[in-house]
């Protein structure tokens, strides 16, 4: 018995190995066929495959290349090795590098890896790697709807919490307990409707809708304080808790200083393009509703000056550096949360510096300086002076180290921008509505 | 239909495997369970499945039988398969399963808080990377479970390791098939998703099946995963692809935006080259692109910029003339589009105009329609959206409209420094074709301190390429602060654009030079290298001028250490020594005492300098020379030894020197050219911008190629959606979806209520789609239409009189016309009235697209009547040719169901494939036909002679020429994995055809032609035959290509019935039992039927198999049974058929083959010819 089921066992082993396999022509057919995650050491974390899976040891054209660029910011993001060619981008200290065989828009590529982290940072407050190793399963079953067959499938973070839950800390108590789930027990819908950014069946007791009106300066001022180029990049970001279906639109005072647009896909371009008012079903929860360039036309107002002098001896291993920053065109505003970061040369080994105001670290290993100031008080302008103690025999460095500033000015849109109402339609109650207004230095450098 | 139930109860029998086995191993230890154990050979259900197993599963095998029956057997088989190796120790995997001992207790356990838990930790694994393939067999009994987290678990699971168990993940798709046919349609939606994700080649035919049931489902989210399904198949199994271009073909149809955007993605990735079945969805995929999810407007926007520039005329034809234009041009395109003229009159007015000086560009409103849908998607906020609407409108805008995406690129600037990083490599791209689109935005490319080295090297890439004469100094002014940067590679870059800016800008030469020369004292080497090199190119432009410099750089050669400044320096001493006399010696006199410890390429130029001044100063250099020629002579580079021996014979007179010494002067100091300092990114507009292969300056796999302008543009009218078809159109098919589909659109109506105010343009195009969904729905509906388009265009700004106006035009057509009114969106359907109107009014067809474009052309409706005259008259002074192509056109239009074939004079045959021409009738009744069942292939038709030809190409499209082609079932001698095939070439034009012969074969990878030998004439009235050789790969797939005539080119293809695709084998009877008794099971299809009255002797049934596939016969004994052999042509798959002959005519057909496709097609094809 057992002889004769051996030759069967033989048999057919001889059969699978004998016949003649079918020649399958390998198709390529995919937008991203690979994800993973690496750590900012290098270490592959997670990986999904939404085709066939591919061996974890295509990462190492990656890791070499890192290796290679040293700064992880200067590891080019689209890398091609024998067989596939690598997309990747750079996350919050993590790499999230993507796999593909075939022809694909780059851009769609890294388009659609910054919607997964994105995706995360609102599941998970933040994207960092503990936080994605803690989260495993709901990152796959997040990736998982988010992809089909390498093809972006459900964006919509919103269509997305309702498929998959985001993880909260009474939840994942109530889960063990009961041993209930983060997967939506209702099958969602958005996906179905014609707003397929928006969820249905959203209920609140309080219905609130808040608009941040967040405008960034980009500037670069050169040595004597005049500014090479300047120009504003503003968002609005919008919190909307409003119950129901509701259709909001939102209007301005000054649409026209708004040169370029681009917009939430629930904004109706065609109202815009004939009335310049925002008109739009939201979606729920946090969203950016639209970003804009304001025309470079208009001069751009900058808060504030910068009096430097940084200076490195030509004998002797020592420097001076003396900034001084003052209000220049701040509106009447107070410039807050004002912080100067200075990247020193390499060769620089400490510095010795007083501040008037706020406190100031030098990173050892970065060699920049930061000085936190805080406040900036028009009457007793901030300053922070004292020497730069340079390695012994090294040159004298060729550049002064540019600075850069980072600032904020709360109610105040620096271009002026400002919304003049929103109303609601589609719905009966009354929500509570507000705007709020801030000024950031965006890339705010000034070159020494 | 047999074959695919077979195949769907399949798995039922596999499941009934395990709970057999699962009863019977209750109690037992688990991992000592076969089938849950896990197995060293991937392919166990597959060899399970193997014809001597299966033999056991039929005759109820050793174990099990009775209810379980074949089932049952398998499972026993199975069983002690397992022990069996159990007790062959497989000690490699004992040791992991007991590691997941754990796991698949909790997996096996009744509570599902367990199950989840257990499920977590291996989805935990798989993401690690770590291997837990072993649990296969425990997870996968859970794919019924009732708890939704643990099923999605499970799916996840099974799709990532159902590739490597494909056995085992047979057991999963009955719970699948099930899922197809539930009521909700999102989870017929998921199970369509997994069922299509799971990589099992054996279930191709049920996933074939589902995906063309879901691609008629009346849900358009299941359909959308339908079409997210087909690339998925077609990567499994390319042979399903003219299956899947069926489906894809009729997904295209679908009027709503959630399917749009993927079944474009499968289009592209199934059949790009098909671009005949965009034709006539082009205006609705134009229309609905606003509205679709922002991935799929990438795809479709890449795809339609492909499909434009096959169709549409270069608009920068004449771009002076366009520049000349300047800011009259919109009115220009508003008037030249109500002309509605053919393409010859195009372009015989082309040529008259050129000579008149008049534009005689017109842009087909087609092409227009693209322009304007797509220019709002500048605004989106995805990068890749942006992007995509940027190529096109690069790769196809007038230049003078290109101008538009500058500012959305710029706004990417602002984005991640990765988006930053590819807009810039397209953005550098453009600027050397499009230098003034970005150079409003100069200072936007300026570089910041914390940009990385990447972006820097971009953003100057990008500012070289903008410099010009007006904005050089500032330009110039911020290179200066970049050569301090501390990032040195940065200088260096910013150097050699500094040298590029010199070399391009003749004002600004000596600034540069004087600038790069100050930087020769730079303290850093790297820096002061890079000028060296920079300088030296530079002063090859100039050198008589700038002997002080070259003294300067001579100098530097104590002090520089970088091998390629020396080499530099000593190349220019060398080139322009007599600028130099003194110090050239001198210099040389350094180098050969540091001679040994110089790098390689330095030596060279050592040697180099040495030669050139032993040349022009040989008094004071000869022994100098001989001393470094020596020192090369042993030196340990053969390269430079051998420099040494060539220069020494060259230069050193001696006895045996031949003529070339005489020649040494001009051989060394030949005057040489200035190098042209380029642009990396010169020329990298080839590749379509945006794409990865753009990126990478090479060919990315899979690329599709950007087709040149045509030379004069293919027939408009293919795009014409035509009215009187659709009304017409019989297909059972399209009746049944019009019911089905008409609740969905009436709900999705309902659930756009709120946005409907707003959504305007697709909006309302949905709402008239519906309305044409319902063909009888009478006027009263359609009054209701006119009345919301109206409220969207009053959205669209446009003044109140005209919208009055257009309203009454609107009514009064609705009213003679109200039967096709219905089908038609407005615009459309306006465009439809005006051409049927009558030929002479030739008025704008695109009439509201002149309105929102131009400022000018208010066209009321006595100024429009104006133009009419004034068309009119340039009718009467156009050649008469042109009513009388109205008139055929017209007529076309009245009987679209006859075949157009032979009817008109195909406007321009060459680039519209026949095929198409077919579309128009015949195909869309067809379809319903072909769809539900397996491929109809041409062979089908009733074979009647031995050999049937088929017409390649058609005396009428061939313009004289044509074209018949018959399998000729003869040994294809060059390649016997070729299939031949004749080509008979008949002339029946009065003049002679010369070099007819076959260009750009078009293939599906693996497939192969061996080119017919080149005709080189054929007279009028002749007949030719030629023999070609094509190698399907086993697959019914069409070989495309060209057929070429000195004047003309034709697009064609050969598709072979399958039953061509084998040749006959002659085997024995005993043989021929031995090998059908290997293929069963799988790979056997049996099929009852009827015999045709005219078919019952054994003769006429041998006769048509043998015609319907290229068979032989096998000596059979009994004579009810007619067996016949053959193997593939590619892969030499046998190929067995057996008809067994009963009472009354009744017949079984049996065929027996590895590839089950050839296998089911084949059943067709002789079912139909024994039947007929």
């Amino acid at each position: 018995m057992l002889v004769s089921l051996l030759m069967l066992c033989w048999s057919v082993d001889f059969f699978s190995s004998s016949k003649p396999t079918t020649v399958l022509i390998t198709v390529p057919a995919e937008m991203i066929n690979s994800l993973f995650l690496i750590s900012h050491s290098g270490d592959i974390f997670l990986e999904k495959h939404w085709k066939s899976v591919i061996s974890r040891s295509v990462c190492d054209y990656f890791l070499e290349a890192k290796e290679k660029a040293g700064d992880p910011e200067n590891v080019a993001p689209v890398l091609q090795t024998p067989h596939h060619y690598l997309i990747s981008i750079y996350r919050g200290k993590l790499f999230f590098l993507s796999v593909t065989q075939t022809e694909v828009p780059p851009l769609f590529v890294i388009e659609f890896l910054h919607r997964v982290a994105d995706t995360f940072q609102d599941y998970f407050g933040d994207c960092s790697e503990v936080l994605i190793k803690e989260n495993t399963v709901t990152v796959y079953e997040l990736l998982e709807e988010m992809l089909d067959n390498g093809f972006p499938l459900a964006t919509e973070s919103n269509v997305l919490k309702e498929m998959i839950r985001p993880p909260t800390i009474l939840r994942s108590v109530v889960n063990t307990l009961t041993g209930g789930s983060n997967v939506g027990g209702t099958l969602p819908t958005g996906q179905l409707s014609n707003v397929p950014w928006r969820r249905a069946g959203v209920k609140y007791t309080n219905n609130e809708a808040y608009f941040d009106v967040i405008e960034e300066i980009d500037a670069i001022l050169d040595k004597s304080g005049t500014t090479v180029f300047a120009e504003i990049q503003g968002v609005i970001e919008a919190c909307v808790k409003l119950t129901g279906m509701p259709d909001l639109t939102l209007s301005f005072m000054n649409p026209r200083l708004l040169d370029d647009v681009s917009f939430h896909p629930c904004v109706r371009f065609k109202r815009w393009e004939s009335e310049h008012v925002l008109s739009f079903i939201p979606p729920d929860g946090n969203f950016r509703l639209m970003s804009y360039h304001v025309s470079s036309q208009n001069l751009v107002a900058i808060p504030v000056y910068v009096k430097q002098n940084i200076s490195f001896l030509e004998t002797g291993s020592c420097g001076r550096l003396d900034i001084t920053i003052g209000p220049k065109q701040t509106m009447g505003k107070t410039v807050e949360s004002l912080m100067v970061t200075i990247p020193m040369p390499k060769s620089v080994l400490s510095v010795n510096l007083t501040a008037t105001q706020g406190t100031y670290t030098f990173d050892l290993t970065t060699k920049v300086v930061l000085w936190d100031v805080g406040k900036l008080n028009p009457q007793k302008l901030p300053n922070l002076r004292g020497s730069i103690s340079i390695q012994t025999g090294a040159p004298k460095p060729e550049e002064n180290p540019s600075i850069n500033i980072d600032m904020k000015l709360q109610q105040l849109a620096i271009s002026g921008l400002k919304v003049s109402r929103l109303d609601m339609y589609g719905e009966k109650y009354k929500p509570f509505k507000g705007v709020k207004y801030v000024t950031k230095a965006g890339k705010f450098q000034v070159r020494t | 239909m047999t074959t695919m139930q077979r195949l769907l109860q399949l798995p039922v029998n596999a499941v009934n495997i395990v709970k057999t086995v699962q009863s019977q191993v209750q109690g037992q230890e688990e991992d000592k369970s076969p089938v849950l154990s896990p197995d060293s050979g991937q392919q166990t259900w597959y060899s399970a499945l193997q014809p001597d197993e299966l033999r056991h599963l039929r005759s109820g095998g050793t174990g099990g039988g009775g209810g379980g029956g074949g089932g049952g057997g398998g499972g026993g088989d199975q069983e002690e398969r397992g022990s069996q190796e159990d007790g062959g120790g497989g000690g490699s995997f004992q040791s992991q399963p007991l590691r997941h001992d754990d796991l698949k207790e909790m997996l096996d356990s009744n509570k599902d808080s367990l199950k989840l838990e257990a499920m977590k930790r291996i989805v935990a694994m798989i993401a690690r990377g770590k291997n837990a393939s072993d649990l296969f067999p425990a997870v996968v009994k859970n794919v019924a479970c009732k708890n939704i987290e643990v099923k999605k678990l499970v799916y996840v699971y099974l799709v990532r390791y159902a590739e490597e168990q494909q056995d085992l993940a047979l057991l999963s798709i009955s719970t699948f098939q099930r899922g197809l046919k539930d009521p909700n349609q999102l989870i017929r939606a998921s199970a369509l998703r997994v069922l299509s994700s799971i990589r099992v080649t054996i279930i191709v035919p049920i996933m074939m099946l589902a995906i063309k049931e879901a691609a008629s489902d009346m849900s358009p989210y299941v359909r959308k995963t339908a079409a997210h399904a087909i690339p998925k198949l077609y990567s499994l199994d390319p042979e399903q692809k003219d299956q899947l271009i069926e489906v894809i073909e009729k997904l295209l149809a679908d009027k709503t935006t959630l399917v749009a955007g993927s079944v474009v993605m499968a289009f592209e990735e199934v059949c790009p080259e098909r671009i005949d079945l965009i034709h006539k969805n082009y205006r609705k995929l134009c229309n609905l692109l606003i509205d679709v999810e922002e991935w799929g407007q990438v795809v479709i926007i890449n795809m339609l910029t492909r499909y434009a520039r096959t169709q549409f005329l270069n608009p920068n034809i004449n771009e002076s003339l366009l520049e000349e234009g300047g800011g009259g041009e919109k009115t220009f395109y508003g008037s030249d589009e109500d002309e509605d003229e053919d393409e010859e009159e195009k372009e015989k007015k082309a040529e008259a105009a050129a000579m008149a000086k008049r534009k005689p560009y017109v842009m087909d409103p087609d092409h227009r329609l693209l322009l304007r849908n797509t220019k709002p998607l500048l605004q989106s906020r995805n990068a890749a959206v942006v992007m995509a609407v940027a190529q096109l409108y690069f790769h196809l805008a007038p230049k003078a409209e290109v101008g538009v995406i500058a500012k959305a690129l710029v706004r990417l600037l602002r984005s991640h420094s990765e988006v930053q990083y590819v807009v810039l490599q397209n953005v550098a791209t453009m600027t050397i074709k499009r230098r003034g689109m970005f150079e409003p935005y100069l200072k936007s490319f300026y570089i910041r301190s914390t940009d990385p080295t990447q972006i820097k090297i971009l953003k100057l890439e990008v500012l070289t390429n903008l410099a010009n004469e007006t904005n050089i100094s500032t330009i110039l002014r911020e290179f200066q602060t970049y050569i301090k940067s501390m990032d040195k590679d940065f200088v260096a870059a910013t150097i050699q654009a500094i040298g590029r800016c010199a070399t391009n800008i003749g004002e600004v030469r000596d600034t540069c030079l004087n600038g790069l020369v100050q930087l020769l004292s730079n303290r850093d080497e790297l820096v002061v290298a890079e000028s060296v090199v920079v300088i030296k190119k530079l002063l090859q432009m100039q050198p008589e001028k700038h002997s002080d410099i070259i003294k300067h750089m001579a100098k530097l050669t104590d002090n520089i250490q970088v091998p390629m400044a020396r080499a530099s320096i000593l190349w220019l001493i060398g080139e322009y020594c007599e600028h130099v006399p003194k110090i050239a010696p001198d210099v040389l006199r350094k180098m050969a005492k540091s001679f040994t410890n110089e790098e390689d390429i330095v030596k060279l130029q050592i040697l180099n300098l040495a030669a050139k001044l032993y040349l022009t100063n040989s008094k004071q250099t000869k022994l100098l020379t001989q001393y470094v020629l020596n020192l090369a002579k042993y030196d340990q580079n053969y390269d430079i030894r051998d420099r040494a021996r060539f220069i020494r014979q060259l230069i050193v007179p001696t006895e045996k020197s031949g003529a070339l010494s005489k020649y040494a002067k001009k051989l060394f100091l030949a005057l040489k050219p200035a190098p042209v300092l380029e642009s990396p990114f010169k020329d990298r507009d080839h590749f379509q911008l945006g794409s990865l292969s753009h990126l990478l300056n090479a060919k990315a796999g899979g690329y599709q190629e950007l087709p040149d302008w045509p030379e004069s543009a293919p027939d408009p009218s293919v795009r014409n959606v035509e009215v009187p078809e659709w009304t017409k159109c019989s297909s059972r098919e399209k009746r049944k979806e019009k019911k089905v589909e008409k609740p969905f659109y009436s709900d999705s109506e309902g659930e756009s209520g709120p946005t409907e105010s707003a959504d305007s343009e697709s909006d309302s195009a949905s709402g008239s789609e519906s309305g044409s969904g319902s063909e009888g729905s009478g006027s009263a509906s359609e009054s209701e239409e006119s009345g919301e388009v109206s409220v969207s265009e009053e959205e669209e700004g446009e003044e109140e009189e005209k919208k009055t106006k257009k309203r009454e035009l609107k009514k009064a057509v609705q009213e003679s016309e109200s039967e096709q009114s219905s089908e038609e969106e407005d615009r459309k359907h306006e465009r439809k009235m005006k051409q049927r109107k009558s030929d002479s009014e030739s008025e704008s067809d695109e009439e509201e697209e002149s309105e929102s474009e131009s400022s000018q052309s208010e066209s009321d409706d006595s100024e429009s009547e104006a133009e009419v005259r004034k068309k009119k008259k340039a009718a009467e002074s156009k050649p008469p040719s042109k009513p009388v192509k109205k008139e055929t056109k017209k007529e076309k239009k009245e009987m679209s169901l006859l075949d157009l074939d032979d009817f008109e004079p195909a406007p321009s045959p060459q680039v519209t494939p026949v095929n198409n021409l077919l579309s128009n009738s015949l195909v869309t009744d067809l379809e319903g036909l072909s769809l539900s069942e397996a491929v109809l292939s041409p062979a089908t038709i009733a074979p009647s002679s031995a050999l049937k030809s088929y017409e390649l190409l058609h005396r009428i499209t061939g313009e004289g020429l044509s074209v018949e082609y018959c399998f000729s079932r003869q040994p294809f001698s060059p390649d016997a994995n070729m299939v031949a095939v004749q080509m008979q070439f008949t002339n029946s034009s009065t003049s002679d055809t010369k070099n007819l012969h076959m260009e750009d074969v078009k293939l599906q990878s693996g497939m192969r032609v061996k080119d017919f030998p080149e005709i080189e004439s054929l007279p009028a009235g002749e007949t030719a035959t030629a023999v070609m050789g094509i190698d399907f790969c086993d697959s019914t797939q069409a070989a495309n290509f060209q057929l070429c005539t000195h004047t003309r080119k034709f697009f064609v293809s050969i598709q072979p019935p399958v039953g061509e695709l084998m040749r006959p084998v002659f085997l024995t009877e005993n043989e021929f039992k031995k090998e059908q008794g290997q293929l069963m099971g799988m790979n056997e299809i049996t099929e009852k039927l009827t015999l045709d009255a005219k078919c019952r002797n054994e003769h006429t049934i041998v006769q048509r198999v043998t015609t319907a596939a290229n068979l032989s016969r096998v000596p059979c004994g009994s004579d009810r049974e007619c067996r016949f052999a053959g193997r593939t042509v590619t892969s030499g798959s046998l190929v067995l058929v057996t008809v067994a002959t009963r009472e009354e005519g009744a017949a079984q057909l049996t065929i027996n083959c590895e590839k089950m496709v050839i296998g089911t097609m084949l059943v067709k094809d002789i079912l139909l010819a024994l039947t007929q």
